[in-house]
């Protein structure tokens, strides 16, 4: 059963998403993405300073097995990156939620939550996609 | 066609997430082939190796066959020895590789490789047709393999009536009985072993190893390893469509005695080594992972003056950046990118090995 925190907001492509105390949003890729990624070895990421717009890739994963692009469920600014991903790009796979979060944006349209999942709805997508 | 080893329960037991490999049920990875690479290189681990192929051969003329179809030498090799050897076709193409073990009154035992068996199983035996030999596949057999720099150690403990043997034993020689053949052979450039046995015994042999905490360890541990250790993979580095000079394995060839007609001889006498577009190593120090099929340039100047592909690619986990077998035809003066994502990243051209001992061959300038 994966897990699928409750408190988190989801896109299609595998990313979560939260609100954090000053009104950025962190966003990282899930356990089930991690999973399917297999062991991470290198991020490649989007610079701080830049914006992007909501399904935009904003930073690559490569593992052992292949390469992913991970997309930004929200537009706005790269405030932050989370520069432990330079020597320990593991952390995605054994806290994707935690400790393996990957950056921070500052959004320029809050609104643009309302198209995102919530847990009960990513957990559907994944049940879909395991057919 | 889906085939399971003895140990498949096992495999998910120890949570092994299973793909097919050449219609084989295997594990890719129990949870982390980093962690499992890691293990084999600091420690040990074991993976199942059943769906190798195994076949006796027996007969008068048993070692006299294997002079013909294998292009190194059998003679070479006394019994409790084992031999690493390709076999060609007859354009000295690389059908593919095996070790040979030659076994007490003149019987020997070849094991290769599962992606192949189809072909080689049916040229083996177009090839025994004329001679007086008899080859019996073991499917009967389990396979597993013990590998690490405590591998020695591990196996003392949870099969002392070897002890003895296994501390006298040298790489690439072997011990039998009735229950087990233990060979000092592997795939992973670590001290270990590789154990025969039915498969009525592996399990039990799986689980004393579990206990004495040895790692399983699944394909894809198995593929970084032999990569760090610069081994061929059959099918990737090396088919029929290449000669062993064009895959790092012209050493493998056994010239003398000259007398020796093996198959494949007349074609790599034809061919002028120099000439062959040589297999090489590649590192990666930027960000990223080099993977089979990327093209590798060759630039001087400015300009490309020449071009490459990589066999075999990956991430090394024991030196921390990519690594790669490639063939590369030699440019001097030339230096080597691959181009990643739109863009040109330099690699280095080395040897084809890349971990020895668990130690870096080559010292990367960057």
């Amino acid at each position: 059963m994966a897990n699928i925190p409750k408190e988190l907001m989801y896109a299609q492509t595998h990313e979560w998403i939260k609100k954090d105390e000053n009104g950025h949003y962190i966003i990282g890729v899930t356990d089930h993405a991690q999973a399917l990624l297999g062991d991470i070895v290198f991020v490649d990421h989007k610079e701080v300073g830049e914006y992007v717009c909501a399904g935009d890739d904003v930073a690559i994963a490569e593992s052992v097995k292949a390469v992913s692009e991970i997309f930004t469920p929200i537009s706005g600014e790269v405030i932050a990156f989370n520069h432990r991903l330079e020597e320990e790009p593991e952390l995605i796979n054994t806290d994707a939620f935690g400790e393996g979060w990957l950056m921070i944006i500052r959004p320029s349209d809050e609104s643009e939550l309302q198209d995102l999942l919530d847990s009960e709805a990513y957990r559907d997508v994944i049940a879909e996609e395991e057919h | 066609m889906e085939s399971k080893t003895a140990l498949y329960e096992a495999h998910m037991a120890a949570g092994g997430k299973i793909v097919d490999f050449f219609g084989w049920q295997l594990p890719m990875h129990y949870g982390s082939q980093l962690a499992e690479h890691h293990a084999v290189r600091r420690a040990v681990g074991m993976f199942d190796v059943s769906h190798m192929t195994v076949v006796d051969i027996v007969g008068p003329d048993a070692q006299a066959w294997l002079e013909v179809v294998l292009a190194n030498n059998i003679q070479k090799i006394s019994e409790g020895q084992a031999l690493y050897s390709l076999m060609l076709n007859h354009q000295a193409g690389i059908l593919d590789d095996c070790i040979v073990y030659a076994r007490a009154d003149g019987r020997y035992r070849m094991v290769y490789n599962a992606a192949t068996f189809e072909q080689v199983s049916s040229w083996l035996k177009q090839q025994a047709q004329s001679m007086s030999v008899r080859l019996t596949w073991r499917d009967d057999v389990s396979m597993l393999a013990v590998q690490g720099p405590e591998a020695m150690t591990v196996l003392a403990s949870v099969l002392p009536q070897y002890a003895d043997a296994l501390v006298r034993l040298k790489p690439f020689n072997f011990i039998e009985d009735e229950t087990h053949f233990i060979a000092t052979t592997g795939y992973t450039g670590e001290q270990g072993v590789e154990i025969i046995l039915s498969h009525a015994n592996v399990l039990a042999l799986w689980q004393a190893l579990l206990a004495a905490q040895v790692q399983p360890c699944g394909l894809g541990a198995r593929d970084t390893l032999r990569l760090e250790a610069g081994f061929n993979l059959s099918g990737q580095d090396m088919d029929a469509s290449t000669n062993p000079w064009m895959a790092n394995v012209g050493w493998t060839i056994a010239w003398q005695p000259k007398a020796r007609q093996f198959i494949g001889k007349e074609a790599l006498l034809s061919l002028n080594e120099k000439e062959q577009v040589p297999l090489v190593g590649l590192i990666m120090t930027e960000k990223g992972v080099l993977r089979s099929q990327m093209p590798v340039y060759l630039m001087q100047g400015g300009e490309q003056v020449g071009q490459g592909v990589i066999t075999s690619g990956g991430f090394s986990p024991t030196l921390g950046y990519a690594i790669a077998l490639a063939r590369l035809p030699m440019v001097p003066n030339a230096g080597a990118e691959v181009r990643i994502r739109h863009r040109a990243l330099p690699v280095t051209i080395t040897q084809p090995a890349f971990v020895r001992r668990g130690r870096a061959v080559h010292q990367p300038t960057t």
